[in-house]
Parts: C-alpha cells; structure tokens; sequence
C-alpha cells in the first residue's frame, strides 16, 4: 500500500473534523501523510493527526504562503506527488478544497473525482449524484487519483498514533501562483454552535419562521439538540439567518444524522444540499410541500407551536 | 474592458436525471436543455462590469448543436458575440478535457476578465473554472460575492467557512461568482430580437488544433464504473399537529435513537 495524501483543513490551528474523516478513508487505502499549509502547526494540531492514523505530516510553508490563496496547497501537493508518488490524494470537498483539487488535476496531469461519500481499497469511489437518487462508482484511470470527499460523509475513527513525524517543506510560489493576494479576512461569529458543514445534527429554518426574530425557535431546538442552525435561500436572502447559513445547491452541502426543516417548501435547490441527510424530519404547514417526499417524519402544523414543543420534551429528556 | 463568460447548457433544474445504460453518461436528450442558472449569474456581472466600465463580452460554450440555443438566451441577455465550440468527438469529455478546450478557445483573445458561474447543475464538480485558470496560468479568484474593477485590479469578496475573505490580483483574471452576487436580468424582447444577428463563431477539435484523443471519451481520465438508483426510501410517516405534533417527534427521535 502507498502513500496517501490528505490536504489538512483548519481553523485558527484547530484541525477541522472533515481532516479526521479523510485520514480515517486514506488509511483504509494506504498510509495517510498530511500536508499542513502554512504555519501554526503545533504539536496539539499534529496529536489529533497522528490520533487519526498520520504517520507523517509534512509543513508546507514559504514566503507569500500564508498571503496567497488557495495557490499553495496545489503548488506543494503537486510537489509532493513528484517526490512521493503517492497512490492518492484526498482533499475536502469544500470552496478551497475543490480549487486545489482542480489545479492539482491539471499540475499532475491526473484524474478527479469529487464529492466522494465512500472510497474503496482499490480507491473506486462511490457518488451520491442527481439530488442523491443515483449511486455511482468511478474511478480515476489516468495519473493519481484526486478525489474530493464530502464532509460527514466518512466516519472518523481513532487509531491511537502517536505524533507523527515531522517533514518540512519549502514551498517557493511560483508567480502565477503569487498572482491572488488575500488583502483582508472578516471572521464570521461561530455563535458557540458546531460548523454547518460537520454537525451530526443540523434544525433548519425557511420562509415559513417569518422574519428574523422566528429564528428564535429555531436556534433554541439547534441548542437543545446541540445541533447547527441552516436556513433555506428564502430565509438568507431576505436577510433573517447570515448567508453562511445556507444550505442547498447554492448554500452548504450537509449530510447529518438528523436534519430538521422547519417552514421549508422543499425546493430542488435547497434538497439538492440536504438530500443525503440520514433522517429527515418536516415540519410545515401545507401538507402538499414537497419536503413531505423526503421526510422520514413529518409534522403538518404550525411551526411556532410544533418546535417549542419539540425542544421542551427535548430539554425534558435530557432532564 | 474584454470579458469572457462561459456557460454550459445543462438538463432542465427541475427535470429528472439519468445516465445512460450504453456508455453511463448523463442522458441529455431526454431533457430540455437549458443555461445553466448558475451561469446566468455570470453573465449578468459581465454585463454589469461593461456598463461600468465600458467594454465588450463574449460568450464561450462548449456543448452540442442544441447548445446553440442557451448560447443565444446569453446573447439575448445582452452580450456582445459568442465562440460555440461544438464537435462530436467532444462527447463524453469531463472536465479536465473541457477546461483544456475552454482554455484553447479563450488563449490569445486578449480578454482581461473570463467569468464562470460556482457550478453546473448537472455534473456539480466546480472545477472547471480552476483548471482553465490553472491551464492559462492567469490569477485565480474564485466563489466571488462582490466584484468591483479598478483600472486593471480586480478585487472580490469570497465568502468561505465562517469568513468572508477579500482577495486581489491583476488583469488578466479568472472570476467565478456565487449566485448572491447579482439578479439576473431576463432577456427583453429587443434583446431577443437582437440576439439573432450577433456573432458565433463556431470551433471544433481541428480549428483550436487539439489532439483528438485528449478530449471527448477517449480522453477522459476517469470512468463510471457502474451505477444503480438509490434504492427507493422507505415512505415517511406524515402527521397532522393536533396539539401534541411536537411530542410525536420527540417521541420519533427517542426511537430512533436519534435523542
Ligand atoms: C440558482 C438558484 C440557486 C438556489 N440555491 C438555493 C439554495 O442553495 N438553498 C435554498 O434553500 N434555496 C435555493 N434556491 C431557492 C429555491 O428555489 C427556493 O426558492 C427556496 O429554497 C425556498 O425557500 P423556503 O422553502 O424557505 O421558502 P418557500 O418556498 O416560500 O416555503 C416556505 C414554506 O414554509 C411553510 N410555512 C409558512 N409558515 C409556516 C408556519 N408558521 N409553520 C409551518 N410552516 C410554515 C409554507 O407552507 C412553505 O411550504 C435557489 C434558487 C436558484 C434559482
Ligand atoms: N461545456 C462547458 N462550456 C462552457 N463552460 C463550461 C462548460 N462546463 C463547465 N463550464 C463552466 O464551468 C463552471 C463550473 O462547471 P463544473 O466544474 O462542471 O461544475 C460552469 O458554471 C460554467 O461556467
């Protein structure tokens, strides 16, 4: 067994929980290295990586790396991929990731596969296509295979590593790749909540809340359940829940243990975000809203008496 | 200003997706074919950026005959020409081999600004706009909510995971815009009418002078191994709130195991 890279995501020096699902699909193929970015690589961050089966983490850093974006991380895993030959590289399937992807594609002269939910021994993966009503398995057949895996999508799993073993690499930009410059970040308030993206649980809210302030019940049944808040493009684009909340075509792909849509029609664009979900339940008024086709448990009522309820047998439960 | 938008005609949104049995492609017959929305977004910034700052656009696709159609639905949306590249032996290309004949189609041209939309809402792998950057080693600024032009800088704002990043470079630049960017205008009767004597230049593998093997399904550097249709979920339980719908769910998630 080779190789495998995995492009390691992460927050303020936090390693990101996609990083340990992908570690966990790489060292069911090979032996997961990680490429770390930038710096602030610390040896808390690198714990958490070997915890996860990275028996090597190269630092890939230089000048103009941490200014430049995106850039870098295709310039070193190209790099990377001439030095170790690697028998894959995997990469989230997020904005940045699927840019580094596809520049690696190109570097390396490879193939890609994205939104992988699933990757073999033999790395054929396996898609969730068409709004998840179509399974496909594809692979690569030319070059190292680059395949982008959907947050939530692996099951992490601790292997009890050690720290892994530290390789530095010099990473010199080449000019096209200086070309973007990052000239300023606005972080958006996390709000204590856990990331939209990585939640087992996410509570959604649509049209139907109303306004902003019926996001009030909506957050307080996401805090019950220590779930992440989503909203559908209705609800974002009249200005009630940040744009950073929304889930669908457009917004966040998710695919929690337990999605809750509460006054959310259902439309193409916004199943096509949430589809994969495990356990859908529905909450709408109108028992003709589409979202009732994908429910697992639906609820036609009211949404401002049906979510209280719901979150105060929560809150009972958990006494 | 000139400005490249390319575009994709896609399966209608809304209409059901299907790959083929034969060669496990996307059936596009068996759907109208549309602009891909997404691609709309694109267009009307190019728009927006020439009525600023004066200029020209060009509409680039790479599809079949029938793609000729969403190419004229751009230029009735008020674009200036088009580049259409259309040849059977395109078939079955994925997007490595679509970025290199996007790439050849726009190298050359002296376009300051190529514009795509996040994503193509058939296939859904928001690469394209990455390797034609990549293949025409032009400065990359991607998932863009704002675009604004100052002379030759192009500045953007990204909207990431938990941050909104702003990003500058130099012309020339590959953008792609997310769809918070703008609202589409649609096409007015005198842009329709119009559309029909604007220019499309039509290319195939020989004119951009690619090796044919590169492109089409020869070309491609991934296959579908097999396919099935998920299997059909089980139907749902539907209730009706008589007073107690919140409790009912409560009820559903303990059994689940869910709380
Ligand atoms: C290019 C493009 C991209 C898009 N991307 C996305 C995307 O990423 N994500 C997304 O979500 N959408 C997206 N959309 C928009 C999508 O088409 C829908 O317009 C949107 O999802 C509708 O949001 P909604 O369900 O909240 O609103 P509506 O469709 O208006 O539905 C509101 C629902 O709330 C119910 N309701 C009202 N009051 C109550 C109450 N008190 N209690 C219970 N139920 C109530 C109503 O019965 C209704 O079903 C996109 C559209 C386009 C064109
Ligand atoms: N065949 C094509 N012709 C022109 N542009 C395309 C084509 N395929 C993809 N694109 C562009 O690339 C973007 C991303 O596509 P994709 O990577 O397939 O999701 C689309 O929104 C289009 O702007």
């Amino acid at each position: 067994m080779g190789e495998v890279l995995v492009l390691v995501e992460q927050a303020a020096g936090t390693v990101k929980k996609v990083t340990t699902e992908l570690l966990t699909a790489a060292a069911a193929i090979g032996e997961p290295v990680a490429v770390w970015i930038g710096p602030g690589y610390t040896d808390q961050a690198g714990a958490v990586l070997g915890s996860y089966g990275a028996g090597t983490v190269v630092v890939a850093d230089g000048p103009g790396v941490a200014e430049a974006l995106v850039a870098p991380a295709a310039e070193a895993l190209a790099a990377l991929v001439a030095q170790r030959s690697p028998s894959a590289v995997l990469v989230a399937s997020t904005a940045d990731g699927k840019e580094a992807a596809g520049r690696l594609a190109v570097r390396t002269q490879s193939g890609i596969i994205t939104d992988a939910v699933e990757i073999a021994a033999d790395a054929t993966c396996t898609q969730s296509v068409f709004g998840g009503s179509t399974v496909v398995h594809s692979r690569v057949t030319k070059g190292t295979p680059i395949i982008t895996v959907r947050p939530n999508a692996v099951e992490a799993m601790a292997t009890g590593g050690g720290l892994p073993a530290r390789v530095d690499l010099d990473v010199s930009l080449s000019e096209a790749g200086r070309k973007a410059t990052i000239t300023g970040r606005a972080v958006a308030v996390a709000g204590g909540r856990p990331d939209l993206a990585e939640a087992s649980i996410v509570v959604s809210g649509g049209r139907g809340v109303g306004g902003p302030e019926g996001f009030g019940v909506i957050e307080a049944l996401a805090d019950s359940l220590g779930a992440a808040v989503g909203a559908s493009r209705a609800a974002t684009d009249a200005g009630w829940y940040p744009h950073q909340y929304q889930v669908g075509q457009t917004g966040k792909t998710v695919s929690p243990q337990l999605y809750v849509a509460a006054g959310i029609s259902g439309a193409i664009q916004h199943r096509a975000g949430m589809q994969t979900s495990k356990t859908i339940v529905a909450i709408n008024k109108d028992a003709e809203a589409p979202i009732f086709e994908l429910a697992d448990y639906g609820v036609v009522g009211d949404l401002f008496s049906v979510v209280p309820q719901l979150t105060e047998e929560v809150n009972k439960r958990k006494g | 200003m000139k400005i490249a938008v390319c575009v994709k005609q896609v399966p209608d949104t809304w209409a059901e997706k299907r790959l083929r049995e034969s060669d496990r492609r996307l059936d596009r017959e068996s759907a109208d074919g549309v602009l891909n929305e997404l691609d709309e977004y694109a267009v009307e910034e190019a728009l927006r950026l020439v009525e600023a700052h004066g200029g020209e656009v060009t509409i680039v696709s790479m599809g079949p005959e029938r793609a000729a159609e969403s190419v004229r639905k751009a230029l009735s949306m008020g674009a200036d020409a088009a580049i259409h590249v259309s040849d059977d032996g395109l078939a079955g290309s994925d997007a490595l081999a679509t970025s290199l004949v996007l790439a050849r189609a726009l190298d050359g041209r002296d376009f300051d600004v190529v514009i795509f939309g996040s994503e193509s809402t058939d296939a859904r792998m928001s690469v394209v706009p990455a390797m034609v950057a990549e293949r025409l080693g032009w400065a990359m600024l991607t998932f863009a909510q704002k675009v604004d032009v100052d002379g030759t800088t192009v500045a953007i704002e990204r909207a990431g995971d938990g941050e909104t990043v702003s990003v500058r470079a130099s012309m020339p630049v590959v953008l792609s815009v997310v769809e918070k960017i703008n609202e589409p205008r649609y096409p007015s009767f005198k842009g329709i009418m119009a559309a029909k004597k604007k220019p499309v230049e039509s290319l195939d593998i020989a004119s951009l002078g690619l090796d044919a093997a590169a492109v089409g399904a020869s070309g491609a550097w991934s296959e579908v191994a097999d396919f099935a249709a998920r299997p059909a979920k089980a139907a749902g339980t539907v209730v009706t709130d008589e007073g107690d719908g919140g409790a009912q769910v409560a009820s559903y998630l303990v059994e689940q195991k869910l709380i």
